[in-house]
């Protein structure tokens, strides 16, 4: 094992205690008691594997909170629960309470949820249909009667997209660049006015300038919307988030103000993985 | 395998640590040209000005680089803003060092005004306050830096006994008190060193412990 600059190790991190609920009651109090997600004990399970442990963890309102730790850590699972996504997998189980504003998630109608809870992945992934129906299409599925057009504009407005696009909104969704064929993709989550949106690694496949485009965007939606992102750029985390919390092998090891986390995280094993010692 | 940035990291230290004892040895050296009449020893600490200047911008260029290209996180973030913060209190002690030299060059064209008692424990104590700072600074000892920032009231004192006495020296005898002046100002900048060696105690703790003690009388959450 390399020794380290100044004292700190990889030995230190895999000797730390285990950490059974991080406490939760700075969110709680940073986020002036207003809660968008309580998650309490969550297990989830593909089919005989566990891949999430007895997580438990407070999404506050109108922030952005990030999640991050090494590939294969239960991140983007955990944050598939939100929006009951993993039902889409076979032999998927989940145990415990998601609640959103109070009501379990678990017993909600899934169509309902995901319309409250919007996601975005990894790639973009525009239908094969123009620009504007892109953004129109879950609003007719929801059987919207307005002004359809209005309601397209506002949300390619609010993703930042609007005066890129204004002129060809006809055009294929396809003939845009990545950056904004993301942006549409949020324009499309965003135009049914979810209360929270789900980011999984939105920009890791996009270029500084654009991702810097999404950040800014994040930045003004957190006003009227609740964020969580999955990213493996640290960096981005410590930028975009105002919460933090770091995953290591299905377990939440620590939550807390991103400004703290990435300053001066509680527990060693956050330590090694935010300095680049894991392992 | 050692990472490329852990080698930086304890380069950065190890030019830290050098530019520490450069500043240490001026000290020492700058008191006891007081102490021991030595007009060399006062020579030496101005011929090694410029090199501890130019430590002082070397190490501020290491962490720019390292800020810059790194985006530090966590233990090497602090460490990286403790630096840079010991960086310019080390430099401070040159110039501190510096300013005895040069009161010692004026006090040696003069009789001695009284023997050196408090002076002497004075310099000991500032001197060790340096020492043990950066000593705590590369073991990561946060009690050694507590103990060098509880040191700092000792200087203090012996500063303040020091210009009572002095002051006596010069109401009873005028012909003193250019020199006893210039002594005066060698504990001044004693009790100074004492302070730049107590700042970096408290950057000590921060990066060891993520703790900002600078202003305990401000409430921090």
């Amino acid at each position: 094992m390399a020794s380290t600059a100044h004292g700190n190790s990889a030995a230190a991190a895999r000797l730390a205690p285990e950490m059974k609920h991080p406490d939760n009651s700075a969110i709680v109090h940073e986020s002036n008691g207003k809660l968008r997600f309580e998650i309490s004990h969550l297990n989830f399970f593909y089919g005989p594997k566990q891949a999430v442990f007895d997580l438990n963890l407070n999404i506050p309102k109108n922030r952005v909170t990030a999640l991050i730790g090494p590939s294969g850590c239960g991140k983007s699972t955990f944050l598939r629960t939100l929006n009951r996504m993993n039902e889409t997998i076979r032999n998927t189980r989940v145990e415990g309470e998601i609640l959103l504003d109070g009501q379990d998630i678990l017993q909600m109608d899934v169509v309902g949820l995901r319309r409250r809870v919007g996601m975005v992945f990894q790639r973009p992934n525009p239908f094969p249909k123009s620009i504007y129906e892109n953004v129109a299409y879950g609003l007719r599925i929801n059987g919207y009667k307005g002004r359809l057009h209005d309601l397209v504009e506002h949300s390619l407005r609010r993703a930042a997209l609007w005066d890129e696009v204004k002129d060809y909104l006809h055009k294929s969704a396809f003939a845009l660049s990545g950056g904004q064929q993301q942006r549409l993709c949020i324009a499309r989550a965003l135009a049914v006015d979810p209360e929270v949106l789900l980011l999984d690694e939105p920009c890791s496949a996009l270029d500084p300038v654009t991702t810097a485009k999404i950040e800014e965007l994040m930045f003004h939606l957190k006003d009227s919307c609740t964020l969580a992102i999955v990213t493996h750029n640290m960096q981005q985390a410590a930028r975009a988030s105002d919460f933090t919390a770091f995953m290591l092998d299905g377990k939440l090891i620590e939550h807390s103000e991103t400004s703290k986390l990435f300053t001066t995280p509680k527990d060693p094993r956050t330590e090694a993985y935010i300095t680049g010692r894991f392992g | 395998m050692e990472r490329h940035f852990e080698h930086d990291l304890n380069e950065l230290k190890q030019r830290l640590l050098w530019m520490g004892s450069l500043a240490e040895r001026s000290v020492h050296q700058a008191v006891h040209a007081v102490l021991d009449a030595d007009e060399h020893l006062a020579e030496a600490v101005l011929s090694e000005e410029d090199a501890i200047n130019e430590m002082q911008i070397e190490i501020d260029d290491r962490v720019q680089r390292l800020l810059a290209l790194q985006a530090p996180m966590a233990a090497d973030l602090r460490f990286l803003l403790a630096v840079a913060r010991i960086n310019s209190d080390l430099e401070r002690i040159g110039d501190q060092a510096v300013n005895i030299a040069q009161s010692s060059m004026r006090v040696l064209r003069h009789p001695q005004v009284k023997p050196y008692v408090d002076l002497p424990r004075m310099s000991e104590l500032a001197e060790s306050m340096v020492r043990d700072s950066l000593n705590a600074l590369v073991r990561g000892d946060q009690e050694l830096a507590q103990s060098v920032m509880q040191r700092d009231d000792q200087v203090d004192r012996l500063r303040d006994q020091l210009f009572r006495e002095l002051l006596t020296y010069m109401m009873e005898n005028s012909s003193v008190v250019f020199s006893a002046f210039e002594l005066i100002l060698v504990a001044k900048n004693l009790e100074r060193i004492g302070d730049h060696a107590t700042n970096i105690a408290e950057d000590v703790i921060y990066f060891v412990a993520g703790r900002d003690v600078r202003h305990p009388a401000l409430d921090r959450r």
